[in-house]
């Protein structure tokens, strides 16, 4: 009872502030900027095709409703909220009437085993090797990968994916380049072995950079862990290396490193975007290119505004389970 | 500057750092003695491979890719400049005011930072973009990157403040009469700068990817010479599939090399100068 008033409470409503912040940004920026969405869609639209006035005329009105743009400002923002908490983004313009949460939902599935994939593997590899290279920062294959990982590090996402690019589908080709899978979807052995061959390239670009903050957070957290009394003890007590690395050192290098990542994954999201709109991957990211491409506001907007709800309730999650690994959390 | 002389004397990583950025700076300079103008178009031989007259090959537009490079150094690192300008000068005041002032106000302002390190950047960067394009120039994509890397800097300049605000020294200074705007000018900013200035950089990279992807997305002002529109000339015309590995290649390559310079540099600077460690230090003097 105690845990859920001074823990989970503050964050709920840091979520909810979050929330309610994003789709504010979202609501006025549009409203704030000097060309206006409709006029610009539905030239960008008559641009692309041939229109009859009357269509022009019909659709503009539709558009109108759809942005709320009836009405005070108070009104609008209002009703902005209505349609947004019961699920309706608005039709797609460029698949018109596809639903935008439609189009969203058949990518979001690439997206979340990207993002997991990514994030449980560089949160692996990066925390071990990095609470390595701390521990036994003498050693030479420690120093070379810590010279490895901070040349990576400021590598931008982009950079690192089209090098991935340029090097392994048109040097060597040995990886596809374009979508998620080959043949039918079902479940059998050629068809899931085609998924992990396809995303291979994407995750390890994603990877590598995600790997390379963690390894240099973890290496830092450890440097001050090793200088500390317990470590001591334990040195002196006789325990064996392995158990001081895994049940002393990373044990309380994790804590930082799970607030921190409930707060980058919206940067490994960002970083998805650039990965699936390098790798044609088909996952929200690569659908929001498109959108960006057929200049379908509606579609930008909408993706917008799901991975700023998604993202901040990710994020939630993440903080929620620290207690699992805290127990000073729980016991308070 | 004895410190930075130290500093190329003994520190590996500063001087590898060092080099490579003067470097940086110096093809940036060289643009001003470019023997083309940067936006004009079919000035050379379209489509070149590297030779003696054009030494990084020629562009799908006619443009030499080396001179053309010299501009785009030039104008990413003055759009990533501004923006960590912009972005640091309102995080720094936006940071120490919560810090010293506390309570109520801290903690509303704490929860708006919060939510905005949360919110992931690239999505509204895109719908910004998207509402602005064509009238993205320079200095609006300056300003929104600026606004957009508010929230980190300014939370870890509290965080600066608030254990400063607790030192030793800031009591000595409060009760021999010093006021707070002396006590923050004279006695904390000194732990201030290195700080920046390391985390200035990490803002520095951050403004060169974004710029970087937005380029690559085509919602920059695609005439202006950058790094990023170099990438987006060299995609749309399929600098990969026609091999002409060149055209990507000079600024992939330059864009590595500035922000590992511009990483190794503050890793090394903020080794040094990093104010925990000089607190400690001043803590064991005491």
């Amino acid at each position: 009872m105690n845990l859920l008033k001074s823990y989970f409470l503050p964050r709920l409503s840091q979520w909810l502030i979050t929330i309610l912040i994003g789709v504010t940004v979202t609501f006025i920026l549009p409203r704030l900027l000097p060309t206006d969405p409709v006029e610009r869609t539905l030239s960008t639209l008559s641009s692309l095709q041939t229109m009859d006035p009357r269509a022009v005329e019909s659709l503009k009105e539709a558009l109108e409703d759809l942005y709320g743009l009836g009405g005070s400002p108070f009104e609008q923002y209002i009703n902005y909220w209505k349609r947004l908490i019961r699920g309706d983004l608005g039709p797609s313009l460029s698949a018109f009437p596809t639903p935008v949460i439609e189009i969203i939902g058949a990518g979001l599935p690439w997206t979340v085993g990207l993002l997991t994939c990514t994030i449980f593997i560089s949160w692996i590899l990066g925390i071990v090797l990095g609470t390595l290279a701390g521990y036994l920062p003498k050693k030479l294959w420690c120093q070379i990968m810590d010279k490895i990982f901070i040349s990576i590090y400021p590598i931008p996402y982009y950079i690192l994916a089209l090098i991935l690019v340029m090097a392994f589908c048109y040097h060597f080709q040995v990886f596809p380049l374009v979508g998620g899978a080959s043949g039918k979807p079902e479940i059998s052995w050629s068809y899931l072995s085609s998924i992990l061959w396809h995303s291979f390239l994407p995750a390890t670009s994603l990877i590598v950079g995600s790997t390379a903050f963690r390894f240099i957070m973890a290496k830092a957290l450890t440097s001050t862990i090793i200088a500390s009394d317990y470590v001591n003890y334990a040195e002196t007590a006789g325990l064996s290396r392995w158990r001081i690395v895994l049940f002393y050192v990373i044990r309380n290098t994790l804590l930082p490193q799970a607030t921190d990542l409930g707060l980058s994954i919206g940067g490994i999201f960002s970083g998805t975007v650039i990965t699936e709109i390098v790798f044609s991957y088909p996952g929200i990211g690569y659908s929001l290119y498109m959108g960006l491409l057929q200049a379908d506001f509606n579609l930008i907007l909408g993706i917008t505004v799901f991975s700023i709800v998604g993202i901040a309730t990710a994020a939630l999650l993440v903080d929620l389970s620290y207690p699992l690994l805290d127990p000073r959390v729980r016991y308070k | 500057m004895k410190i930075i002389k130290d500093l190329f004397k003994y520190h590996l990583s500063f001087r590898f750092g060092a080099i490579i950025l003067l470097l940086i700076f110096l093809l940036a300079t060289l643009s001003f003695f470019s023997p083309y103008e940067a936006a004009k178009r079919r000035v050379v031989p379209k489509n070149e491979a590297p030779s003696f007259d054009h030494i990084f090959g020629t562009t799908s537009l006619g443009q030499d890719v080396f001179w053309i490079l010299t501009f785009a150094i030039r104008n990413t690192l003055i759009i990533a400049g501004l923006a960590v300008l912009i972005g640091r000068s309102i995080a720094v005041i936006l940071g120490s005011f919560s810090g010293y002032v506390g309570g109520t106000t801290d903690r509303i302002l704490q929860s708006i930072v919060d939510s905005f390190i949360v919110i992931p950047r690239l999505p509204l960067l895109i719908l910004i973009s998207f509402v602005l394009k064509g009238e993205l120039n320079f200095l609006h994509l300056a300003l929104i990157l600026g606004f957009l890397d508010i929230a980190w800097p300014s939370k870890r300049y509290r965080s600066q403040i608030l254990s400063l605000r607790e030192q030793e020294f800031t009591y000595t200074a409060v009760f021999s009469g010093m006021n707070t705007f002396k006590i923050i000018l004279k006695e904390h900013f000194p732990f201030f700068i290195p700080y920046l200035l390391a985390d200035a950089v990490s803002g520095f990279l951050w403004a060169i990817g974004i710029e970087i992807t937005l380029a690559v997305l085509g919602l920059c002002d695609l005439t202006t010479p950058t790094i990023g529109t170099m990438i987006y000339w060299g995609n749309y015309y399929q600098a990969l599939l026609m091999q002409r590995l060149w055209v990507l290649a000079a600024p992939v390559i330059t864009s590595i090399f500035i922000v590992v310079g511009f990483y190794l540099i503050s890793t090394s600077l903020s080794e040094y100068l990093d104010p925990r460690t000089r607190l400690k230090r001043l803590g064991t003097r005491e």
